[in-house]
């Protein structure tokens, strides 16, 4: 690719703070695309919190520059309240994402973008059921399928295996790699779990002590 | 069967059903999925109250009612939708409503006949100036609902995703809570609080658990809306019993239909 060269996201001397409580400070690193950069670090360090900075942030100042529209931006929450009860089928809950236009109905070329998600996430035998009766790992999945819709340059996963079982993990994940290969997306995952870090991560930016130190991570190709 | 319609009455109890439902199956299905049911309620209060001070104040109650049900609509709107759905807020909200409709009512000492309509009015009683208000309310919702739809729908179906990957939240809830305060407040003067938020609320819970998208939704919705009310029309012509009773006892059967309907597909 020939942008290759130029980062998505550059973050300057950013000082991440919940109220007066600075929680990471003078962090500076930045985001290529087409990478996995897997935040790592203990519970309380700042991880999300730092995401939120970028996001309050975004092109606001000099602490954080983004190459980016903010609709190329898809930040995937760690938490969603979906009851069991919950009634839009996994196709009309990944519609939900996208916002491009106004009209209220979906256009061919948006319906042929959900269909194509769907067929990338691997969820066509799932499209018509509702979220509210998949599985955690699916509705992860189905989550990652509704930031896609929006076709984000980058994407922000915010512990997105966390109550997930080995196996669903790795499927989550190799498909993160495969949405990576496909769309040059840049992925920014939060993640707690070093196995994931070292089988799938291209970086890691380690938070520890109130700083970040960004480092490829070895044995990748 | 077909003499009930000679009475201009009954004629505009029908006509306005449909258009009552139409509303019902237009909002209620986001009143559902944002549950902001008990706010619907409190609302219909609000509107009590409101149109107590419109009597109080010498006006018509209506703008008494709009300015009461908009502004607790913005309040709510801005502090954010968590408080409203927070038990002991709506509690504090009702009971403080309640209270001023009764003190502005006392003030006034006149026509509180009027404000206690709103509590429990009834849909045999309209006009056909009633009729119109509400094509035109229906109207106005439709186009405003159709503007915002796409953020709406996000906004309501998947607000914690839509808090980070959607712009604008904060305006089309406000957006939308005011278009709820305008149907609650124009709908109960002319057929009740209770009913309006019975058509708001069952109709739109009992839809979800027989379709999965919001127009299937809001189909449903419409329809549970119109075979309450004009069955509970016909039956209350027949018996002579109160129109809002049959409607509240088949929208509570349709209720109960959907959620064994629910339980039995899930085994």
């Amino acid at each position: 690719m020939k942008e290759n060269k130029q980062p998505l996201l550059s973050v300057n001397n950013l000082n991440v703070a919940v109220q007066d409580r600075t929680l990471i400070n003078n962090l500076s690193f930045q985001i290529l695309p087409a990478t996995l950069t897997c935040v790592t670090g203990e519970n309380g360090v700042g991880k999300t919190t730092m995401v939120k900075a970028i996001l309050k942030n975004f092109n606001k100042n000099n602490a954080v520059k983004v190459n980016l529209k903010r609709s190329q931006l898809q930040y995937v929450p760690q938490f969603r309240n979906i009851d069991n009860d919950y009634p839009l089928t996994v196709k009309d809950f990944i519609s939900l994402g996208l916002q491009h236009s106004i009209i209220p109905w979906l256009s061919k070329r948006e319906k042929a973008l959900v269909s194509k998600v769907i067929k990338m996430t691997n969820l066509e035998a799932l499209a018509k059921t509702p979220l509210g009766n998949c599985s955690g790992g699916e509705q992860q999945r189905v989550f990652l399928a509704q930031a896609l819709v929006s076709e984000p340059k980058l994407l922000i996963l915010d512990e997105s295996t966390a109550s997930l079982d080995k196996e669903a993990k790795f499927l989550l994940l190799d498909m993160v790699k495969q949405v990576i290969k496909k769309t040059h997306t840049a992925v920014v995952f939060i993640t707690h779990d070093p196995v994931l870090v070292q089988t799938y991560g291209d970086y890691d930016l380690n938070i520890y002590n109130h700083q970040g130190t960004i480092s490829k991570i070895k044995g990748v190709k | 069967m077909l003499d009930m319609f000679s009475y201009p009455f009954m004629q505009y109890a029908f006509i306005a059903s449909f258009f009552i439902s139409v509303l019902c199956g237009l909002m209620g299905v986001f009143v559902v999925a944002r549950k902001t049911a008990f706010f619907t309620h409190t609302l219909s209060e609000i509107s009590f109250s409101g149109a107590s001070f419109g009597v109080f104040l010498g006006t018509n109650p209506i703008i008494g009612m709009l300015i009461f049900t908009v502004l607790s609509s913005l309040m709510i709107g801005t502090v954010g939708s968590k408080v409203s759905r927070r038990e002991s807020s709506i509690s504090v909200f009702s009971v403080l409503f309640i209270g001023l409709g009764i003190l502005f009512l006392s003030l006034a000492n006149s026509q509180s006949s009027y404000a206690t309509n709103i509590l429990f009015g009834s849909i045999v009683g309209i006009s056909l100036n009633n009729v119109t208000t509400l094509v035109a309310l229906s109207i106005l919702i439709i186009l405003v609902i159709v503007l915002i739809y796409r953020k709406l729908k996000y906004n309501s179906f998947d607000d914690i995703g839509a808090s980070f990957n959607s712009r604008a939240n904060t305006f089309v809830s406000i957006v939308f809570l005011i278009l709820l305060a305008c149907t609650v407040s124009v709908t109960a003067q002319i057929v009740g609080s209770l009913l309006i938020f019975a058509l708001l609320t069952i109709p739109a819970s009992s839809a979800k658990y027989f379709v999965h998208s919001i127009w299937g939704m809001t189909l449903l919705s419409f329809l549970f809306s119109l075979i309450g009310t004009w069955v509970g029309l016909y039956l209350s012509f027949i018996t002579n019993l109160p129109v809002s009773f049959f409607i509240a006892l088949i929208e509570t059967i349709i209720y109960i239909i959907a959620v064994l309907y629910d339980k039995v597909t899930r085994i």
